[in-house]
């Protein structure tokens, strides 16, 4: 019994969830249970929804109907958003953007256990390899020494699920590289919960152990074995599609907007 | 110009109105410096500028009802941040929206003034600033101001920061990114109606936003921005009012030469800021 009782602790849980703006329905009857450790990519094209769940597992859109749960709360969250140009004069070094992770949310000037604090943060940096440009604007950074630090900084407050929108968007093959397997990392040792949202799954189909894939309404979750096929998609997205396997990579071919590019934010600008 | 000797200086420092400008301009310093890279990091300097102008609107109108200046700019400083830090929800519209708040409200100022028919001396402070503007009641009301404005201010620091630096993140991790917005425009607009006493309202932005863009210039730690620019604005207060006093001009004269002087040493400084690799 307590094993099946650990087995049904999951870090993310939808009930039949249901996302709709008026007349049109996002997604419904979603049910979806992310078990601790357990890493699940979100696919499916632009305005399926993909980053409306995201918003909703932070707690800044409404479902509605169904419930959801995110074990610990929000402050037991970390977020990776897309990468994004910065103001290359922003006063900001990477030390400050990953201790901003830590204790950011905190009211009140922050002076009392200064030193733990800055431990953390230090571990934080060089777990993602970081250290050496800790101490540079972050503006002056590339892209992948960026995304690192988005990686250090959501980690660094210890989260128990980690939500990543796009990450990778915008980085080299060899940075995808490193993020991927950073948050890769993660997962299997600390068994953070990951959700995924990409456009693109092959640079991460290794790591995959579930997809949920969004079309107008719609949506399996499986293994990429299972929902990655010509039949599972050709229905999703209701006309005929051909998923071809070339090597270890994926290719979705035919439908329209199958593969989009299109970058797009959690948060509005503001 | 009459340039004063140092005994008559020292003579100067005995006034009461000498001395209650010297701990405006020291207390505006820490106020204006402390604010000023959050000022930058947020890209307000116009809103600023709207502001401090309104500040004159509200002034205007309290001398025609017979009120406390001091009173009356902090009033149509407070209106006007709300205004600004309500209407503006998005980066895109805030220029905008204060070019539209601030042509409306200075020409209420101006009718404000014409209606006036006495104390035509003020008129003219309440725009570039007067040393004898400064009275014990006005020094009152801005350090009282001053600390409530700094109390706020550390108890919103960390979330203010998160939000002005990083507001995708900051909001997913629950941060009231729009309250915090509001908040701060307050903030701005109390600091703003008060540094119009001293400096006026055309010239507000070389306390606020000059020592915080410089020191941006020179550091990318937020912590030591902010301590950069309190100390470059509280020298271009201080030693911009002793020149004033001693060379017998304007305090604002001063005050912006000092402050863009600085500035142009930190560009210099800063300019070929590069990675260390």
């Amino acid at each position: 019994m307590t094993a099946q009782l650990t087995d049904t602790r999951s870090a993310v849980s939808l009930r039949g969830a249901r996302l709709a703006y008026g007349d049109r329905v996002l997604w419904d009857g979603l049910d979806l249970d992310v078990a601790p450790g357990e890493f699940v990519a979100v696919l499916g094209p632009n305005g399926s929804g993909k980053t409306s769940l995201i918003r909703v597992l932070l707690g800044l859109q409404k479902l509605s109907g169904g419930t959801v749960r995110v074990s610990g709360g929000n402050r037991r969250i970390g977020y990776i958003p897309q990468q994004r140009a910065v103001d290359d004069t922003l006063t900001l070094r990477g030390r400050d953007l990953v201790g901003l992770g830590l204790d950011g949310h905190n009211w009140g000037m922050g002076m009392r256990g200064r030193r733990p604090r800055r431990e953390r943060v230090d571990a934080a940096l060089a777990a993602v390899g970081a250290t050496r440009y800790a101490d540079e604007p972050v503006g002056l950074l590339s892209g992948g020494e960026q995304q690192r630090l988005r990686v250090a900084q959501a980690l660094v407050g210890d989260p128990e699920v980690l939500l990543c929108d796009e990450p990778l968007l915008s980085l080299d093959l060899h940075h995808q590289r490193v993020v991927s397997d950073l948050i890769d990392a993660r997962r299997r040792d600390a068994g953070t919960a990951v959700l995924f949202v990409t456009h693109e799954i092959n640079p991460v189909l290794p790591l995959v152990d579930r997809v949920l894939y969004l079309v107008e309404g719609r949506f399996r979750i499986g293994a990429p074995a299972e929902v990655m096929t010509s039949r599972t998609l050709s229905e999703l997205y209701r006309t005929n599609v051909e998923v071809v396997r070339v090597r270890d990579q994926i290719h979705v071919v035919g439908a329209q907007h199958v593969c989009e590019d299109e970058p797009h934010h959690v948060v509005g600008e503001s | 110009m009459d340039v004063l000797t140092w005994q008559q200086v020292v003579e100067l420092l005995r006034y009461d109105f000498v001395r209650d400008m010297l701990v405006a301009g020291a207390v505006l310093g820490l106020l204006a410096g402390v604010l000023g890279p959050l000022v930058v990091t947020r890209k307000m300097a116009f809103a600023v500028h709207g502001t401090s102008e309104l500040a004159f609107t509200g002034g205007a109108a309290a001398l025609l009802i017979g009120v406390g200046v001091g009173y009356g700019a902090l009033v149509g400083s407070l209106v006007a941040a709300l205004l600004l830090g309500l209407l503006s929800r998005r980066d895109s519209d805030r220029d905008s929206v204060i070019g539209a708040i601030l042509a409306f409200g200075l020409g209420l100022g101006v009718l404000f003034l014409h209606l006036n028919t006495e104390r035509t001396a003020n008129k003219f402070g309440l725009l570039v600033g007067q040393v004898v503007s400064i009275g014990s009641t006005d020094l009152w009301l801005l350090v009282s101001a001053s600390v409530a404005v700094l109390a706020v201010l550390a108890f919103t620091w960390r979330p203010l920061l998160f939000a002005s630096v990083d507001p995708a993140v900051a909001v997913a991790r629950g941060v009231p990114v729009r309250g915090l917005a509001v908040v701060f425009a307050v903030l701005v607009g109390v600091a703003t109606a008060l540094s119009v006493q001293i400096v006026g309202a055309l010239l507000v932005l070389s306390l606020m936003i000059t020592p915080g863009a410089a020191a941006v210039r020179i550091t990318a730690s937020p912590v030591r921005a902010t301590v950069l620019a309190v100390v470059f604005a509280e020298v271009s207060a201080l030693v911009g009012m002793a020149l004033s006093l001693v060379l017998g001009m304007p305090v604002s004269v001063f005050v912006t030469a000092v402050s863009f002087l600085i500035y142009l040493v930190c560009r210099l400084a800063g300019g070929n800021r590069q990675r260390a690799r």
